[in-house]
C-alpha cells in the first residue's frame, strides 16, 4: 500500500470480480480462484485502499442495518492478510 | 433429473482450456498432446475461437488458459486474449516461450493478459537440449526477463522425470535466480508421449524421495520468496487423484480442431462421441452432450468403486488411465491399490527400480512420429 492510502487494498496478485454465474464475488489469481461467501465479498469489495478499516465497518453496518461488526471485520481482515489477499 | 444414479446438475465450466494449436517447435518426449496429433483436422479459425470464448463466458467460465502445442504459433493470439480479457476472463498463457518476442509480450500485455506460465524442460543446457531436442535454454532466460519487465507474476513449471530429477536442486536454484514467485515441479504423468517413454521417464522411489527431501530443504531456505509445488507422480500413490476435479465438473478443454473434452486426453476413450464447437454451443455441450455426461457423478461406477466408502474423494480416479492400463474406461483407476489391475502399476515401478527399458531410445514428439503412430506402425 502506498503511504497515501489509509486502508487495506486487494493485493495486486489477485483480482476481485463479481461472477453472475456463481452469484458470488471471487478472487482470481494465476490458474486459480477463491469463491467468497457473501460477507467476505462485501468486505473485500470495499478494500480499495481509500477506506480505513473503521470506515469499512461503518459502511457495512449501514448497508446491512447491523451493529457490532467490528470484530468480524477485524478477524476477516487478519485472515485475508495472512492469505496475502490484501495489502496493508 | 431423477433416479438414484442421476448425477446432480453440474456447476458452470469454470475453467476453459483453449488448445489453440498442436503446432510446436519443440519435441518433448513427455508431451501431453495425443500421439496422433498430426492427423487432427484443421484448426479453428479466429472467429470460431471468438465465439467459443463468448459462449463459454456466458456459460460461467472465468479462468481461461491458452495452450497448445505452442500457442505463440497462432498469430491471432493477441486478438483472442483481448477478447477474453474484455469478456472478464482471467487470462493465462501456457508457453515454452518460443516465439515470445518483446514486441509480442508488449502486445499481450496491452491486450490484458493476466499471467504467463513458462515451462522449462530443465536447468542445464545439455539436458534441456536433449529433452526438448532444440536449443531453448538461453531463450527461456530472455523470456523470464520479459515476464518480469511486463509486471506479470513469474510462474514457472518444470516437468520432472527420471532423467532430470537428480538435478532438482539446480532447477530450483535457476528458478530463484530468474525471480520465479511460483515454481511447479510437476512429476510426469504417464499419458500420450510420456506413456510411450514410460520406462525411460519413470523415476525410482529413491530418486523421488531424494527430490522431495531436497525440495523441502529449499522451501525452508527460501520461505515466502518462492512457493514451490511438488506434484508426486500418481504411480507412487495408492489412491488415485480426483482427476480434473471430477469429470465434467469444472474443466472444459477445446482442442485445436474444435473437439470439446472434459480433459485434454479424453479423446482416447472408446465408445464415446465428443461434440465439436463448430456444431454445438458451449452450454449445450456442457449440460446436454453424452460425452460430458457419461462419467459425471458416480452412476457409471463398477466395483470396487461402486461400494467404496472413499468414492466421493477421488471419484474413481482418471478415466483415461483406467482405459490405458485396465482396458476399461469405467474401471477403477489402476493407481488405486483396490483395483484388480493395480499390479500393472507396481510392475511398472518394479521395472523402474531395475532400470529395465531405460536403454531404449526415447520417442520424441514430432509430426512424422505421430503419423507413424496414428497408422499403428509403432
Ligand atoms: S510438451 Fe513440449 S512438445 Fe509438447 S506442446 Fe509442450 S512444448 Fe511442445
Ligand atoms: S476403489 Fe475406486 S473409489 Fe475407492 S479409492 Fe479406489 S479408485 Fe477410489
Amino acid at each position: 500500500m502506498s503511504a497515501a492510502e489509509p486502508g487495506p487494498r486487494v493485493s495486486r496478485r489477485f483480482r476481485l470480480q463479481w461472477e453472475e454465474a456463481q452469484n458470488a464475488w471471487v478472487l482470481l489469481y494465476p490458474e486459480g480462484m477463491v469463491k467468497l461467501n457473501q460477507s467476505a465479498g462485501e468486505i473485500l469489495r470495499r478494500c480499495d485502499g481509500s477506506r480505513t478499516e473503521a470506515a469499512i465497518v461503518a459502511e457495512l453496518e449501514d448497508a446491512f442495518g447491523a451493529s457490532g461488526l467490528a470484530d468480524d471485520v477485524a478477524n476477516f481482515l487478519a485472515m485475508a492478510r495472512a492469505q496475502q489477499w490484501i495489502e496493508t | 433429473m431423477s433416479g438414484p444414479n442421476a448425477a446432480p446438475q453440474p456447476g458452470p465450466p469454470l475453467w476453459l482450456l483453449a488448445e489453440l494449436t498442436y503446432r510446436c517447435p519443440l519435441h518433448c518426449a513427455f508431451c501431453y498432446n495425443p500421439v496422433d496429433f498430426a492427423t487432427s483436422g484443421p484448426e479453428l479459425s479466429t472467429d470460431d475461437w471468438l465465439r467459443v470464448l463468448r459462449e463459454a463466458r456466458a456459460a460461467g467460465s472465468v479462468q481461461c488458459g491458452f495452450s497448445g502445442g505452442e500457442p505463440m504459433q497462432r498469430d491471432d493470439l493477441e486478438v483472442l486474449v483481448a477478447e477474453a480479457h474484455r469478456l472478464g476472463f482471467y487470462t493465462n498463457l501456457l508457453t515454452s516461450g518460443v516465439g515470445l518476442t518483446p514486441e509480442r509480450a508488449a502486445a499481450l500485455k496491452a491486450a490484458g493478459l493476466d499471467h504467463i506460465q513458462l515451462s522449462f524442460q530443465d536447468s542445464t543446457r545439455e539436458l534441456n537440449d536433449f529433452l526438448s531436442h532444440t536449443r531453448t535454454f538461453d531463450l527461456k532466460q530472455r523470456v523470464a526477463a520479459m515476464i518480469k519487465d511486463n509486471g506479470w507474476p513469474m510462474v514457472m513449471n518444470c516437468v520432472i522425470h527420471r532423467l532430470n530429477i537428480d538435478y532438482i536442486d539446480r532447477i530450483i536454484e535457476m528458478a530463484v535466480e530468474l525471480g520465479a514467485e511460483y515454481l511447479e515441479l510437476a512429476n510426469n504423468q504417464y499419458y500420450s508421449w510420456a506413456l510411450l517413454n514410460r520406462d525411460q521417464l519413470l523415476p525410482t522411489r529413491e530418486q523421488l524421495e531424494r527430490a522431495e527431501r531436497i525440495t523441502n530443504e529449499y522451501r525452508e531456505k527460501y520461505g515466502d520468496r518462492i512457493r514451490i509445488f511438488f506434484v508426486v507422480p500418481d504411480y507412487y500413490e495408492t489412491r488415485p487423484k480426483k482427476c480434473m476435479n471430477g469429470w465434467g465438473n469444472v474443466f472444459l478443454t477445446v482442442t485445436p480442431d474444435g473437439t470439446a473434452l472434459p480433459c485434454h486426453t479424453a479423446k482416447m476413450l472408446p465408445g464415446l462421441a465428443f461434440p465439436n464447437v463448430r456444431e454445438m454451443g458451449v452450454r449445450e455441450i456442457w449440460y446436454e452432450s453424452e460425452g460430458f455426461n457419461r462419467y459425471r457423478g458416480d452412476g457409471w461406477m463398477k466395483e470396487p468403486c461402486r461400494t467404496c466408502p472413499e468414492k466421493e474423494k477421488d471419484l474413481g480416479g482418471c478415466r483415461c488411465q483406467a482405459w490405458m492400463l485396465a482396458g476399461d474406461p469405467a474401471a477403477a483407476d489402476p493407481v488405486c491399490d483396490k483395483s484388480p489391475a493395480h499390479h500393472l502399476v507396481t510392475e511398472a515401478l518394479a521395472r523402474a527400480e531395475r532400470g529395465e527399458g531405460t536403454a531404449m531410445p526415447l520417442v520424441f514428439r514430432d509430426p512424422a512420429a505421430s503419423r507413424r503412430l496414428a497408422a499403428g506402425e509403432g
